[in-house]
């Protein structure tokens, strides 16, 4: 359940960033939908509060660009699971989009702090 | 998106919906491990992921083309509509494809004729080369386009500077038989350059070049072309070099045309081309090579690349004087000279070809593609009327929809899909029609005389009108009812238990207006084709002077003997009397110009001892008993007699019209008129010895002309040809070949071509039969479709105003004025529609009035027959549903409610 008192910042995540948390998820292995939501929620430290339910078109359009690919497995407490894994498109993908976020956020942090 | 996505939608649907559950699964199992109970575990795993369904939605539309899924799901939707009611879907179909592929093959007709280039290399840069606006011509006019002499062309072709290069042509038929019946083929005479010019490449031998059109070359080669080559040769490259007989002179074949080239005439094809300088040996003695005032070639000539169609034309009007002054004809008198010296060359595009067929048809045409049109607004209009209905029936559920946040446009592209499947259908349906149609048209205009030749193959510009056609009907019958029922407020419709008395007022003013203007345009077409066809039945029941039925006509040719010219004159007296001897016959004769064919015969003339102006008058060769066999009486006087000899004095007998124009009244017989010749011709002067009643001369349209028949056997100059007038008691075959029985006694090297009198004259009638046909199919289609139209409005409304019906019948009304009412209404609708109907009909007929024959379009009688027949015919429609109105039990009628 979303926290009240942290609100969530879904709404304003920018265009994009979403494909990116997912794809930096599963830098670390393959992971299923389930892993994947609550992983980006805690690493954020619930910050980033997904909606669950909204992760999963995000992960089709993913799988559509070919930037990750799936396959039915067992999960840890021995059920079945589509879990995803990068490709090395996706992981060239995840290389440019972090670069540019980079970007973005060094440059913004110049006009919000200037070097004094 | 990837396209195998699209076509998986389901499995990838299933797979996702299996991955939520997994989801879900997994959440409830850790929830549960969190120390919830099964129940709490389920619903808080629910709450986290969101609605399953509605991220299904997400995904599949993500796998879909919004606007391609939609349209699919309407059009489907649509068919499905249409299939709950296949009646009214035949009828739309049919109604449409019936108005499209009219409107389609009409237009494939004027596309082919007057819209289409030639298939020739850049058509753009072709002009013709005539003179503008030329109201006057005197000498020997022959061929299709006699637009200049061969001395001009040459002046022509040696003087301008605008074209690259310049070349005549004329047409001409040739006769491929050796003696006896005549077999003819469609000739054209070409000057060398002519398939330079236009840019025509051989698909097998060779085309002309200006080295095989030298003066004198006797009879050199032939170019035939791609279809004569196929279908007399079967395609066989052998052809080349083999000799082909042209009225009985042999031409070697040395080229075939590339196939997509038919001639420059379009509606004609031709099957031998020959060059101009083989014209003396074909036509002999008649040539008009070398003669100034012989008019028979037109012009066409390649633009040079930087000189404009109007540069061309103002250097041609500027050469015009210097071509004129070195041509001018030595028989032309002085104020012939005048004029001639008076005309002025110009320059016209002819990127799409010359043609007779166009100047002839191509406003009929234009304005049976109106007619059609009208037709295909009528037929939309009861469409309009029926999708009206329908959506009525559709209302609540309509209603309910746009109440349940359905947004107007979704519903109005729903409802549309209806009506664009109506129309694409219709309109294939429609194209496929228009093949067999288009035929139709073709060979109703084709004689075996003048065989037409149209291409009518589909281009892009048949394929977007016919495709126009489609999206235009749709919009026409099918927004505006559909902008209608969604306009409807949902709350009104659905408070509304049923049909009230005033709810659909709006609706049904709608209604109204359809049938208003259905009755205005059906009266407008019912105008139009009483028109043409009461012009046609004038031009059939005149009085052409001279008899049509049983009357055959023998067309001799025996120029194969080379008789000498002393020699002829008797020879055609004996072919008359093997012809008049011919058991059955009742009488035979022969004339120089046989009405209707359009040949003329014409000269200026003036009365011995009158004051008054020379004046032209038509002239005609004919034998004794030419009158008597074509029926003409014989006014005053007497007939041209077997004693009219060399010998004796010319006579003339003349007719009505040449009294009263010409004499101005005064007593004819015993006049001599003279014939105004050039300077160092024999005197040529005729005693009027009769006078016969007004004959026809050229075609059946014109007015009388005066005419002044001769003696044949007083012609100084005879050729070598005759017409033999035959009226005999014999059916045709029999007396066909007892005909040519007698003749090839004789020599059998006599050709002959037979026609029909009756059927030449009806042949010349093509245009008027044309519209009448037409005109009359389409507006009594028109009547018949409007009649449907207001036919269906008076039964809804009968069924609308059930209630209102029932109460007055409650209150005390009779069925006769329950029927008054109703025929009340029609009346209204009818009156209104009536007088916007002659409005427009009476504008409209004055586009026609130039086709009409002894009809002014603003024929009273005939607007009256119009009125009458449709009004009697619509209220005939509308006395059922009265009928219907006053047959019902007013309890029946009030409980309704």
């Amino acid at each position: 359940m979303p926290k009240r008192d942290a609100p969530p910042l879904q709404g304003d995540l920018i265009q994009g960033t979403l494909d990116m948390l997912v794809l930096q998820t599963l830098v670390l292995g393959p992971a299923h939908g389930h892993t994947i939501a609550y992983a980006i929620e805690h690493r954020s430290e619930d910050v980033l509060q997904v909606e669950h339910g909204s992760l999963y078109p995000a992960l089709h359009r993913l799988e559509d660009r070919g930037w990750i690919a799936s396959f039915w497995g067992t999960s840890e407490n021995n059920r079945k699971a589509r879990y995803y894994r990068l490709t090395p498109a996706g992981r060239k993908q995840l290389a440019q989009q972090t670069s540019r976020w980079d970007q973005l956020v060094r440059a913004i942090n110049c006009v919000l702090r200037p070097a004094g | 998106m990837s396209w195998s996505r699209l076509f998986r939608r389901r499995y990838w649907d299933e797979e996702r919906a299996r991955e939520l559950d997994a989801y879900l699964e997994i959440e409830t199992s850790d929830n549960i491990a969190r120390g919830m109970s099964l129940e709490e575990a389920r619903y808080a795993a629910r709450r986290k992921l969101g609605n399953p369904l509605l991220i299904r939605e997400e995904i599949y539309r993500m796998n879909s083309i919004g606007f391609l899924e939609t349209l699919w799901n309407d059009l489907r939707f649509g068919t499905r509509q249409l299939r709950m009611s296949p009646g009214f879907a035949i009828v739309a179909i049919l109604s449409l494809a019936l108005g499209i592929g009219a409107n389609t093959a009409i237009f494939q007709l004027i596309d082919a004729v007057r819209l289409r280039t030639l298939p020739v290399k850049n058509p753009s840069g072709l002009a013709e080369i005539k003179i503008a606006d030329r109201h006057w011509l005197s000498g020997s006019v022959t061929s299709r386009h006699p637009e200049v002499t061969y001395p001009l062309f040459d002046q022509i072709r040696e003087r301008q500077q605008g074209f690259s290069a310049i070349s005549a042509w004329s047409d001409d038929r040739f006769n491929l038989a050796l003696g006896g019946p005549a077999r003819y083929a469609q000739g054209l005479y070409v000057s060398g350059d002519f398939f330079h010019v236009l840019g025509v490449q051989p698909v097998a031998g060779r085309l002309f070049t200006p080295a095989d059109d030298r003066r004198g070359c006797g009879t050199s080669g032939a170019v035939i072309s791609y279809s004569f080559w196929q279908r007399e040769f079967a395609g066989d490259r052998a052809a080349i070099g083999k000799k082909i007989t042209l009225d009985d002179h042999p031409f070697e074949i040395i080229g075939v045309t590339s196939a997509d080239f038919s001639g420059i005439e379009v509606g004609r094809s031709f099957d031998i081309a020959i060059p101009i300088c083989a014209e003396p040996v074909d036509r002999g003695e008649d040539s008009r090579l070398d003669r100034r005032d012989g008019w028979w070639l037109a012009v066409i000539g390649r633009l040079k690349p930087n000189w404009s169609l109007a540069q061309a034309s103002a250097h041609m009007r500027a050469l015009s004087s210097s071509l004129l002054e070195t041509t001018i004809p030595p028989t032309y008198r002085a104020e012939q000279v005048k004029r001639y010296l008076e005309y002025r060359f110009g320059a016209f595009p002819a990127g799409t070809g010359l043609s007779s067929l166009r100047d002839d048809y191509e406003e009929p045409l234009w304005m049976l593609l109106a007619i059609a049109g009208l037709v295909l607004l009528i037929a939309c209009a009861n469409l309009a009327n029926l999708m009206l209905a329908r959506a009525g029936a559709r209302e609540r559920e309509i209603a309910v929809r746009l109440a349940m946040g359905a947004s107007r446009s979704r519903l109005i592209r729903q409802l549309l899909a209806e009506s664009a499947l109506l129309a694409v259908a219709g309109a294939a349906l429609g194209a496929l029609l228009a093949q067999s149609l288009s035929q139709f048209l073709v060979a109703f205009l084709s004689t075996s005389n003048d065989p037409l030749f149209v291409d009518l193959h589909l281009d892009l510009r048949v394929f977007a009108f016919t495709a126009g056609l489609a999206i235009l009907t749709c919009l026409i019958f099918g927004l505006m009812p559909v902008l209608r029922a969604t306009r409807t407020l949902p709350a009104a419709v659905l408070k509304s238990s049923g049909r009230g008395l005033t709810a659909t007022r709006e609706r049904f003013g709608m209604r109204r207006i359809l049938v208003v203007s259905q009755v205005a345009l059906s009266l407008v077409l019912l105008v139009g084709a009483l028109l043409f066809t009461g012009s046609l039945r004038n031009l059939l029941t005149l009085d052409a002077g001279f008899r049509q039925d049983g009357i055959l006509i023998a067309q001799l040719d025996f120029s194969r003997l080379n008789l000498a010219k002393d020699r002829r004159e008797p020879f055609k007296q004996e072919m008359l009397d093997r012809i008049r001897a011919i058991p059955g016959v009742q009488s035979a004769a022969e004339a120089s110009i046989i009405p209707g064919t359009g040949d003329f015969w014409n000269d200026f003339i003036w009365i011995e001892g009158s004051q008054a102006p020379k004046a032209v008058s038509f002239f005609s060769r004919v034998t004794p008993s030419y009158f008597a066999t074509l029926g003409t009486p014989i006014l005053a006087g007497r007939d041209i007699s077997d004693h009219d000899m060399p010998a004796s004095p010319p006579v003339a007998v003349v007719n009505e019209a040449f009294l009263t124009r010409i004499l101005n009244g005064r007593s004819p017989l015993g006049r001599v008129l003279h014939v105004v010749v050039g300077a160092g011709e024999p005197a040529e002067s005729y005693e009027i010895v009769g006078v016969v009643k007004n004959t026809k001369y050229g075609d059946l349209r014109e007015e009388f002309r005066p005419i002044a028949f001769v003696a044949e056997a007083q012609n100084a100059k005879p050729d070598q040809f005759s017409n033999v007038v035959v009226r005999s008691s014999l059916a045709l075959g029999p007396l066909v070949s007892a005909e040519k029985t007698a003749l090839a006694r004789i020599s059998p090297d006599i050709g002959v071509d037979f026609h029909v009198f009756k059927t030449d004259l009806w042949n010349s009638l093509l245009r008027d039969r044309l519209m009448a046909t037409l005109a009359g199919f389409f507006g009594a289609l028109a009547v018949l479709l409007a009649t449907i139209g207001l036919y269906g409005v008076m039964s809804y409304m009968v069924v609308r105003r059930t209630n209102e019906i029932g109460i007055r019948m409650a209150l005390g009304a009779g069925r006769p004025e329950v029927i008054r009412i109703i025929l009340r209404e029609t009346g209204i609708l009818l009156g209104i529609g009536g007088v916007i109907g002659t409005a427009l009909a009476l504008v409209a007929g004055r586009a026609a009035a130039s086709m009409l024959f002894n009809l002014r379009p603003y024929d009273p009688p005939t607007l009256a027959i119009a009125i009458v027949t449709l009004g009697t015919v619509a209220l005939a429609a509308s006395f059922f549903p009265a009928l219907r109105a006053a047959r019902m039990d007013p309890m029946n009628a009030l409980r309704d409610e």
